[in-house]
């Protein structure tokens, strides 16, 4: 009956004289119950310092919410997840006559002006989403094309493009001029990835450049790892982490203080999980640290990693090869785009990947996506020879008014500490 | 305990000494709960080194002075054994709403407050322990939901009922969170003091489970 043998043993030795002792005795056993007890049903009291600390500063709070919320008052309860209209059909189709069907080139981007550019064959297109009006930017002669990449500058203003013979040029989208011609490369270029003034190029020598547009000798850094053709290449929100993609199928992610020294940089993650070409690639924009990946034919897995462990957290299998991916601004989902055999758009809902629409309409693998700056439309180009919109991941007033996930300032925050 | 007294003294701990070694993690698990919750500006920190990492203390006036004046003070009762937990409170600032609860609770050994009894510890080790929760503390942003709002965040002790407390302490509820999911950290054992951390943080209503 009694707790513990010492304590047994303590009180056998007092004597039980009368009742006035016997309570004594209970008194003293609950004593020793109490004291040996589990410490968590020990009564206790809570203390608090009464000096509070300071609140954080005015603007500090403000300045990320001006950034990406729309009048949400704080802690208001957030609306229930309604269920939106996804439409179809896709809101408007374009012609995308000679746009080439090779799979491992990226020969659409849409720029934060709201411009389209899209690469048909030895022509960059501009499409100005706002107006509707198109423009020719360039067209390269017979030997020199065609294009095999095109990328807005973060600017808005300039615009990078990849050519079949190695070179990469840069230009001013408004006066038309090419403002640079980036040589380094010693095959077509076919992935371009913009971090800040540092533009990375990706090409069939299997190598990638790092190239600072703003000075003489551009090239900043060189990371050859892949064995095979450099097919998806993108920099992570916070500018801190690079994902290369390879028709090698492995996954890269370098470190973007490595990758700027000017030797031969070494990776900090290797991810050979895929059993396909890599191409496509999209960083999470609400968790950092998160990269989507997307295999070829042969894998046509969509695969999550932790690039701070390297760590894959998911794979799903599609049933179809994953030609790109893009996540939704205002909602936890990802949009795919794929080939054979119903050359669909899936949506998916992040982390369950449960299917939330699938877009048919393209007749060839839909090779290529673009989101708009405001994050409700992509413009998907397909080997059909179409660009269609669709009005996927809602319209201004369906999305829910809350700060996007990922806060620029956090996620240098976290990315600087995380060891 | 051995008669060797240089290597002795190393690994020897006392209750004042543990009790110093753990007010001191305290401060330092805040500054950088602080720091990776993005409670105030990265601008208000300093690195500095400690337990062999870089580790991010506030230098703003305010922030540091109550840190230090609160786990200064848990330092003492640690002394006394009486100390069962402490635990951080972040929550909104506008509307007081509790969204994260670091806990650390407490284990004193008996004999050492009793008796003045010390114990054998290596400093390294206990220096290995400390690392582990802080590099936990870093990566727990990978899991914990993004706090959206300007949050404030307050420190809890909770004690016997039969502690003394000064004036400048009140008595407070325990700011619990209405719907938390739980993750459990690793544990400090100082062979005095035994700390097991938890965070508690409110469940998002529309996140997938």
């Amino acid at each position: 009956m009694l707790v513990l043998g010492k304590e047994n043993s303590q009180l056998q030795q007092q004597p039980l004289r009368s009742d006035c002792s016997q309570e004594e005795y209970k008194k003293q056993l609950a004593e020793n119950l109490l004291r040996d007890a589990n410490i968590f049903q020990k009564k206790s009291r809570i203390l608090a310092f009464k000096s509070k600390p300071p609140p954080p500063p005015e603007g500090f709070e403000r300045e990320s919410r001006l950034l990406y919320s729309e009048n949400t008052a704080p802690g208001a309860s957030k609306p229930r997840r309604m269920f939106r209209q996804i439409p179809q059909a896709p809101e408007r189709t374009l012609d995308a006559p000679e746009i080439l069907d090779d799979y491992y080139l990226n020969l659409l981007d849409w720029g934060t002006n709201n411009i389209l550019a899209v690469a048909l064959g030895h022509t960059v297109y501009l499409w100005n989403a706002t107006t509707g009006g198109i423009e020719e930017l360039m067209q390269v002669s017979e030997d020199d094309g065609p294009v095999t990449s095109v990328s807005w500058a973060p600017d808005g203003k300039h615009i990078s493009v990849g050519l079949n013979n190695a070179d990469v040029q840069l230009w001013d989208a408004f006066s038309l001029r090419q403002v640079r011609s980036l040589k380094a490369h010693t095959a077509r270029v076919g992935s371009l990835a913009w971090n800040g003034p540092i533009l990375s190029t990706g090409g069939r020598d299997n190598v990638i450049f790092n190239h600072d547009v703003r000075i003489r000798e551009h090239v900043t850094g060189k990371m050859a790892a892949h064995q095979q053709e450099v097919c998806g290449l993108k920099w992570s929100p916070s500018g801190q982490q690079l994902a290369s993609g390879g028709n090698d199928n492995l996954l890269y992610v370098w470190d973007a203080a490595a990758a700027a020294s000017r030797g031969n940089s070494t990776y900090l993650h290797r991810l050979d999980e895929h059993q396909a070409a890599v191409k496509a690639l999209a960083w999470c924009p609400f968790q950092s640290n998160l990269l989507a990946s997307g295999g070829g034919t042969a894998d046509r897995c969509i695969k999550f990693w932790n690039t701070h462990t390297g760590a894959c957290i998911q794979s799903v299998d599609t049933a179809s090869q994953v030609c790109a991916l893009q996540w939704s601004k205002h909602e936890r989902e990802l949009l795919s785009s794929h080939g054979f055999s119903q050359n669909q758009l899936i949506l998916w809902k992040y982390p369950s990947m449960v299917k939330m629409a699938e877009l048919t309409g393209h007749t060839s693998r839909v090779l290529h996506m673009a989101q708009s700056p405001d994050g409700y439309t992509v413009a998907s180009a397909a080997g059909d020879e179409t660009l269609r919109f669709w009005q996927v991941f809602g319209t201004p007033d369906t999305t829910k008014a809350t700060a996007v996930r990922t806060k620029a300032s956090s996620s240098a925050l976290n990315s600087r500490c995380i060891r | 305990m051995g008669t060797g007294q240089q290597a002795a003294t190393r690994d020897v701990i006392t209750l004042k000494g543990s009790s110093s070694i753990v007010g001191e993690f305290f401060s330092y698990a805040v500054n950088s709960i602080l720091f990776q919750r993005g409670l105030y500006p990265s601008e208000q920190f300093d690195r500095v080194k400690k337990y062999g990492l870089t580790m991010l203390v506030s230098h703003e006036d305010k922030v540091k002075g109550y840190i230090s004046a609160v786990t200064s003070q848990i330092a003492d009762w640690l002394q006394t054994g009486k100390v069962q937990r402490v635990v951080m409170v972040i929550s909104s600032l506008a509307t007081k709403e509790v969204l994260e609860r670091w806990n650390f609770l407490i284990e004193t050994d008996r004999e050492a407050t009793e008796t003045g009894a010390t114990k054998e510890k290596s400093d390294k080790e206990i220096m290995q322990e400390i690392q582990a929760i802080m590099r936990q503390i870093t990566s727990s942003v990978t899991f914990l939901p993004h706090l959206e709002e300007s949050c404030s965040f307050e420190l809890l002790v909770y004690t016997d009922t039969d502690l003394e407390a000064p004036t400048s302490w009140e008595e407070s509820d325990p700011r619990l969170i209405k719907k938390a999911q739980e993750v459990k950290l690793r544990s400090l054992n100082t062979k005095i003091h035994k700390i097991d951390s938890l965070v508690a943080y409110k469940v998002d209503d529309d996140s997938n489970v």
